[in-house]
């Protein structure tokens, strides 16, 4: 056991993680932060976007000094058909200036915001797996290491231990997540030249893009991203793990399905496949939230399931339950009590910010997800949404009513019907809005 | 109290490493920095002699500033103290001017913490190569070198000596010698140790003593940096892979290829040249 005893722990140095512990440790608390990665970052993955709105509020300007990729002028979003695409974007030199969002990658980043912590004075436990959570009675007390003489304690211990949460299994407030409840998403990083990135997107010199990717995942529900980075390009695809189930096809299939479409075959040509990896993204959402604190501890970020899958939003989350996490826990110390009526004020921090707002608007989405089969969304619209265009921009001296007749009847006839489609629009729509 | 002192090198990570096919020289750009390999085997034995004597362990690095972190692993490990000798000057040195500095460095060490009795350093380094430095330093200390050393038998306090195994091409030496000595360690003498939970702890507040040029006000500046290294790499080039003839033997069975293989190979003069004639 180390003599030491520490104000807080926290599990996990993601951008949960470390967004608590630098809250706690500029305020003058004696931090932990432990991470079972050779280093915070090593192995994590996301798209991904990070976003300037919540890390802003930590730490004003970050982006002037954090490992960014590229400022994201462009986001769009790809109907992918078997050999076509039906397309929708914005772009917006006003997204530079204030920026909106960067495209990044977690080994950098991590490792940068887990320093910044450091800095504040966080004590850096890497290469170091928790594997307990101490306790006396119900109340929690510190954390157990892989590490001899591994125990360590501490008045607060903040689970930021990411989706799978092993501890958030021991303690009680998880249960193993069904396979409707995460998906498993694949990435490749894929090199190219700087300037070809540029020439194939439509870029000028930081400038970035996001695509996102819908159908063409094997009749499975599920989306896929290609972003622009600096010298790379980041592509993959997260799939509802039921289906993957159902269907019993392999994640890393459906990617590579992905890289031979005509559309996205040709903007990833000559590049060399840097990095592989997965990942479970939670898609639980509202519903599948744990209870986020009791005695002595508070849980953050993706282990409470605070992802808005619709967004693609979640180190934003995750940053913004870190930082709330440690300010009650300053707050916490301030008076000296760490029970379940000092941290249920974190709860109520939750509650009021926007993270629950957005949660809740689209609770209804995993739902959806699960209604019928998920071919109707992820494969037959799609498709019907490109055959209707194709007959629509197709000249071929059909009459123009005569026209619009077989656009819908190419809905019709995926929904199954004039009923089916209605119900299935007016889901979708309840889903999106709470 | 014994005293040992450990060499240790921080280096690109292997594993990571590429070579810039233009220059032919190894990238260390982003190539993330361990400690080098052997030297790890070093601290590990003194550790362990730490463990069953008690000891004072030392270690020394002449790197960079950012061979701090190399340092504090060791300190994570169990090291008591970690010195780190960092200067422009030093820059540039090959083994030579390196096992000059190390010296002093370990001389400085000894007029601190008292005299020193055994010293170890890896084999080689992963980056160098050379497994010059370690012999370079017994040579300027004026101790005895046991190199290739891949087990420590014995350890006589009483006696002063100390009982090692040297794994050289043709066997096994096994070899006493008088402390002080310097030990070169082979990766077969140990497997090092994972810093307990409060060894982390100590590490990260720890804060490596640092030596400069002028820590050392005798040096010799003609003898330490690019200016102290004769060493001159005329030229570097990656070997082509040699073309060699490939025959097939094919054959029906296991036992049927390897009488063709015999046959094969006895009709041809390389039995006599192994001579298994
Ligand atoms: C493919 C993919 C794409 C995504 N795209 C985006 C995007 O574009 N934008 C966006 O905002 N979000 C995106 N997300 C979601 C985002 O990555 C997560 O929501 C976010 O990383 C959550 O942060 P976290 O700190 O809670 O968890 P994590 O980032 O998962 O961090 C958890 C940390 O805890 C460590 N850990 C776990 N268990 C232990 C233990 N027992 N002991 C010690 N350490 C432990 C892990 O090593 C890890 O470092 C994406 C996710 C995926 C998988």
């Amino acid at each position: 056991m180390a003599d030491e005893r520490f104000d807080a722990v926290v599990v996990g140095a993601g951008p949960a993680g470390s967004a608590a512990a630098y809250t706690m440790a500029k305020a003058g608390l004696k931090v932990a932060l432990i991470e079972r990665g050779e280093f915070p970052g090593a192995k994590n993955i996301f798209g991904g976007v990070i976003y300037r709105r919540q890390l802003e509020d930590l730490i004003p300007e970050f982006w002037k000094e954090a490992p960014l990729e590229r400022t994201v002028v462009q986001q769009s979003m790809w109907v992918l058909g078997e050999e076509s695409a039906v397309m929708l974007g914005h772009h917006n030199q006003r997204y530079k200036d204030p920026p909106n969002c960067w495209t990044g990658l977690r080994v950098k980043f991590d490792q940068w915001f887990a320093g910044k912590a450091e800095q504040a004075g966080a004590v850096p436990i890497y290469e170091t797996v928790v594997t307990q959570i101490l306790r006396d009675g119900e109340r929690v007390v510190g954390v157990k290491t892989d590490r001899d003489d591994g125990e360590l304690y501490a008045d607060i211990v903040i689970l930021a231990d990411g989706v799978n949460s092993l501890l958030g299994k021991q303690l009680g407030i998880h249960h193993e997540w069904g396979p409707d409840e995460v998906s498993l998403a694949v990435k490749e990083v894929i090199a190219l030249p700087r300037q070809t990135i540029q020439d194939r997107f439509n870029l000028e010199g930081d400038e970035g893009c996001t695509i996102e990717i819908v159908g063409q995942t094997c009749q499975m529900a599920g989306l896929g991203f290609l972003y622009t980075n600096q010298d790379t390009i980041s592509l993959g695809v997260g799939v509802m793990v039921s289906d993957l189930k159902k269907a019993r096809v392999k994640p890393y299939a459906v990617l590579d399905g992905l890289k031979q479409h005509p559309m996205i075959r040709k903007l990833i040509r000559g590049g060399e496949v840097k990095e592989y990896s997965g990942h479970l993204i939670p898609e639980g959402g509202f519903n599948s939230m744990p209870k986020l604190a009791g005695d002595g501890w508070m849980v953050v970020g993706d282990a409470a399931q605070m992802v808005n899958a619709v967004h693609r939003e979640g180190t934003n989350l995750a940053v913004t339950s870190g930082r709330l996490a440690g300010e009650t826990a300053i707050e916490a110390h301030k008076v000296g009590h760490f029970g379940v009526g000092a941290l249920d004020a974190y709860t109520r921090k939750i509650r009021e910010s926007i993270i629950h707002k957005d949660l809740k608007k689209y609770r209804g989405v995993h739902q959806l997800l699960g209604f019928g089969d998920s071919s109707l969304l992820f494969d037959k619209m799609p498709q019907a949404l490109n055959d209707a265009i194709y007959n629509m921009l197709l000249v071929d001296g059909m009459p123009k009513k005569e026209k619009q007749k077989k656009v819908m009847r190419y809905f019709r006839e995926a929904a199954g019907g004039n009923a089916e489609l209605v119900r299935l629009g007016m889901k979708g729509w309840r889903a999106m809005n709470g | 109290m014994l005293h040992l002192v450990v060499c240790i090198k921080q280096v690109p990570d292997s594993r990571e490493i590429r070579i810039d096919p233009k220059t032919n020289t190894l990238v260390r750009l982003g190539v993330p920095a361990i400690i080098n390999y052997y030297d790890l085997h070093g601290l590990e034995e003194a550790l362990r002699l730490k463990d069953e004597f008690g000891a004072r362990v030392t270690v020394v690095s002449m790197g960079p500033p950012s061979a701090e972190k190399a340092l504090r692993q060791c300190v994570s490990m169990g090291a008591d103290e970690a010195v780190l000798v960092s200067d422009r000057a030093f820059a540039g040195a090959d083994t030579l001017a390196t096992s000059y500095v190390v010296a002093l460095t370990i001389q400085k060490v000894e007029e601190r913490w008292g005299t020193v009795d055994i010293v170890f350093c890896g084999k080689q380094t992963l980056d160098g190569d050379t497994g010059q430095v370690g012999p370079g330093v017994a040579c300027r200390l004026d101790i005895d070198q046991l190199t290739y050393v891949e087990k420590l038998e014995s350890l006589d306090l009483e006696t002063r000596e100390v009982t090692v195994h040297r794994h050289l091409e043709d066997g096994v030496e096994r070899v006493k010698a008088r402390l002080p000595v310097l030990i070169t360690a082979l990766a077969e003498l140990n497997r090092p140790r994972r810093a307990s939970l409060p060894g982390i702890l100590r590490a990260a507040r720890y804060q490596p003593i640092v030596w400069t040029t002028n820590d050392f006000p005798t040096i010799d500046r003609a003898k330490i940096g690019l200016r102290g290294s004769p060493t001159i790499v005329s030229k570097t080039w990656v070997p082509e892979p040699k073309q060699v003839q490939t025959e097939w033997l094919p054959s029906e069975d296991s036992a049927a290829a390897a009488t063709a293989l015999l046959d094969h190979l006895y009709s041809t003069d390389l039995p006599q040249k192994l001579g298994w004639a």
